[in-house]
């Protein structure tokens, strides 16, 4: 046997290396996730004491040093301000949110008729559950009931009529307000979004100019203008004598606002469309709006969901616009109640907002999670 | 026979008449037609109202009410204002105003948001989940409500000027807003901005002569470091060559208030930080997305050529990263400039604010409604104009 010795090949064997150490469990876990490296090491070191910072302060503000009960300002505030409190104590005036939480959710709708809104939130309830879970039948009936038939029970119910007293819309207001200024804009956004995109790639000029120039104008200006526009203008653009009510006005600049943008997010789903698609259609003799009914807008709707639900999200943020426009929503009655000679003391706004931000988020990071499961379920692996 | 004929030619015209109402191009013509003729009856119905509603109202027409006294105080102003000015003078302080706090808070939101966003792509866990925290909380609360957290919630409470928060170099904080020192120039200072401005243009010389050698030769040249060097440098050294023209006023705390130096008021602050601290989490989504948007084989084969990590980051991620976060990156900050019409809820003499005083005063609501379509529409369009700019600079040159 030749043996050949090339300077490249090792001549002695090499010395045993200890075993591995574990590449699972904490110990791993730890090494690679929060210690990598000195800058790691450093890095991890300085967040942690942010949170040793950040969080007991947090907590006992929230919780340990908050007041629960309590009938008015003296509870919340401190010996000087002409309170209870131990002075130097300060903690969230939870007190506050209990004694207002009836106006919080309902506004001044009167308190013997709150039975209302309640009944339409518990229908709103039962339409919509069977609504966002797949599995359950008939989404056809269901829209159709939670869409339509929904809004004008609701309106009836909420307005009077048919035996019930008549409740004025100036006295609606709290988180039923922006529910309902929710609601409306995406039901009437989504339709009309989808007419206005399809006009922008409409074949006829005039209709495609009219949308562009409707689109862009909207989608150039702040909320707040559309808002103010809806409720300077619309008096103006009537005959005399017209009147509209505030709340209309608010829900017809909302609308106006989210079908703009809704537009451009649906249009991004027919660009996606393949071409074939379209000819496919056509060849098959299908007229334009069974072609768009039964194969694009299908397809077109499915790929931009996430952007959809965003809008939704986005619409259900800036309906706190309209506190601007004189309206009392969650964030506008949250507001109004600090000034309450009643409830004023230094913590009062700062445990009115936190709760308010509380249900803003937890509607808003609802819909985010349900988008994120429907991109999973919808996601039938067509990938291009 | 003639019968027949006759028969036959009406059956022709009905064939070609009823053609025409399927031919689409003379349906599409029609459906145009009809929705020229609603839209301009819409408008003439709509024109009259307004001229007939007006006139009940004895309201005059037309932009003449812009040389008017404006009568009232703007808080916070970039340019020289007093109540004695006029209505359009008013107006270019709103626009001054919205302009500061966009750009300030369009900066401001880039930084904070390239931070978070990187951070959440971190191999270090607590990081990448702190960012996550800061994303899924800003992005779920309406940005109104943080402006009138800071506003009402922590501005309004914080202690009177006669216990105000001492910071560094000399400034204060209190309810009523920052206490800043404020620069007094002396003689000369231009000279100091056209050191600055030497430096920028001398940069961009140095940063050609490299990129050219590096061509040629493959020697790179520490482009960052001598611009920096010549942007910062050259000022200061004209600063110590003129004996330091600038001096600062500093506050001074007096017995009930704090004299001298410059305020930012607390409306500008809560409004400046809403805005960024909200938009900066969509932001971090926009860079996040665009960085694993970058295959993880560009990653690899910057590692195979043996690019360290700082390397392959600032050479082969990044750009190509850059291209997909342009896009959504301009309509954030479209967002932000709009946002800053919240700025009424605050207080702060934004274009909106402005508009709606004027309107108050003057009730001329066609007028000022058209102007603020025509300033928000311009400064969409104009930075729209930018970023497409921007967008096809950075964008992939292919063959």
């Amino acid at each position: 046997m030749a043996t050949t010795s090339s300077t490249f090949v090792r001549q002695d064997m090499l010395a045993q290396q200890p075993a591995p150490l574990g590449i699972s469990g904490p110990s791993h876990w730890f090494r690679t996730r929060l210690f990598a490296t000195p800058k790691d090491t450093v890095l991890t070191i300085l967040a942690l004491a942010l949170l040793v910072y950040v969080i007991p302060g947090m907590i006992n503000w929230l919780f340990i040093d908050a007041v629960w009960t309590g009938s008015d300002r003296t509870a919340c505030a401190t010996v000087i301000q002409g309170g209870i409190l131990p002075d130097g104590q300060s903690g969230a005036c939870w007190a506050f949110v209990e004694a207002k939480f009836q106006q919080f959710m309902f506004g001044r709708y009167p308190a013997d008729e709150r039975w209302r809104p309640i009944l339409v939130a518990v229908l709103f309830v039962i339409l919509l559950v069977p609504m966002l879970i797949p599995k359950v039948p008939h989404k056809g009936w269901n829209a159709l009931a939670l869409f339509i038939i929904l809004p004008f029970i609701s309106f009836f119910l909420l307005i009077g009529g048919f035996g019930l007293s008549h409740v004025e819309t100036q006295l609606w207001g709290g988180l039923m307000v922006t529910l309902i200024l929710s609601f409306f804009g995406i039901t009437v956004s989504l339709p009309l979004g989808i007419i206005l995109a399809l006009g922008r790639r409409s074949q006829m000029p005039v209709i495609k100019t009219l949308c562009v120039v409707f689109i862009e104008i909207i989608r150039g200006i702040p909320l707040v203008t559309v808002l103010f526009m809806a409720s300077v203008m619309l008096p103006l653009f009537l005959p005399d004598g017209w009147t509209f009510d505030k709340l209309l006005r608010a829900l017809i600049g909302v609308s106006i606002f989210a079908s703009a943008y809704m537009a451009e997010v649906i249009r991004g789903g027919l660009q996606a469309i393949p071409k074939g698609q379209f000819e496919g259609a056509d060849s098959l003799g299908l007229t334009y709006w069974q072609k768009t009914r039964l194969i694009i807008l299908p397809q077109a709707i499915k790929l931009v969901i996430p952007s959809i639900v965003n809008t939704f999200i986005g619409l259900f943020k800036d309906t706190s616009l309209v506190s601007i426009i004189g309206m009392f929503d969650l964030l506008g009655i949250v507001t109004l109640n600090q000034s309450d000679a009643n409830w004023s003391t230094p913590v009062t706004p700062v445990t009115g907002y936190i709760f308010a931000g509380f249900i803003f988020w937890l509607f808003c990071f609802g819909m985010s999670r349900y988008s994120a499961f429907m991109e999973r379920h919808l996601d039938t692996g067509h990938r291009h | 026979m003639a019968g027949m004929a006759l028969n036959s030619e009406t059956s022709d015209t009905r064939k070609r008449a009823s053609s025409l109402i399927n031919d689409p191009k003379v349906r599409g013509i029609f459906y145009q037609v009809l929705t020229l003729a609603l839209l301009v009856l819409f408008v003439w119905t709509v024109t009259q109202n307004t001229i007939n509603n007006l006139q009940k109202a004895n309201i005059a027409s037309g932009f003449g009410f812009l040389q008017g006294r404006a009568g009232f105080d703007i808080g916070q102003s970039l340019i020289a204002y007093t109540s004695d000015s006029t209505y359009g003078r008013a107006l270019l302080v709103g626009i001054l105003n919205t302009l500061q706090v966009a750009v300030l808070g369009i900066i401001t939101a880039s930084i904070i948001g390239f931070i978070v966003g990187i951070a959440r792509l971190s191999q270090n866990w607590l990081i990448a989940k702190l960012a996550q925290v800061y994303v899924e909380f800003f992005r779920n609360i309406p940005p109104l409500l943080v402006i009138l957290f800071w506003y009402k919630g922590v501005i309004a409470v914080l202690p009177q000027a006669r216990e105000s928060l001492n910071l560094p170099f000399q400034s204060y904080l209190n309810n009523r807003g920052l206490f800043v020192p404020k620069p007094i120039f002396g003689d000369g200072v231009w000279a100091i901005a056209v050191a600055f401005l030497i430096g920028i243009v001398a940069t961009v010389f140095v940063a050609r002569w490299a990129k050219k050698r590096q061509r040629l030769t493959g020697k790179p040249f520490h482009t960052v470091w001598t611009g920096l060097a010549l942007i910062i440098g050259l000022p200061i050294l004209t600063f110590m060559a003129l004996g330091a023209p600038i001096t600062f006023d500093f506050p001074v705390a007096g017995r009930f208030n704090l004299t001298g130096g410059s305020v930012l008021g607390p409306e500008f602050i809560s409004l400046y930080l809403a805005l960024s601290f909200y938009t900066a989490s969509f932001i971090a989504e926009i860079v996040r997305s665009g960085i694993k948007a970058v295959p993880k084989g560009q990653t690899e084969a910057a590692n195979a050529l043996g690019l360290r990590s700082n390397a392959i980051t600032r050479l082969i991620i990044l750009p190509q990263a850059l291209r997909i976060i342009i896009p959504p990156l301009t309509s954030q900050y479209l967002n932000l400039t709009k946002n800053s019409s919240l700025a009424v809820a605050c207080g702060f003499a934004d274009i909106y604010a402005i508009g709606g005083t004027m309107l108050n005063q003057t009730g001329q609501a066609v007028e000022i409604v058209a102007l603020f379509l025509v300033i928000y529409l311009s400064i969409s369009i104009t930075t729209a104009i930018f970023m497409n700019w921007f967008n096809a600079k950075m964008a992939l040159v292919e063959r």
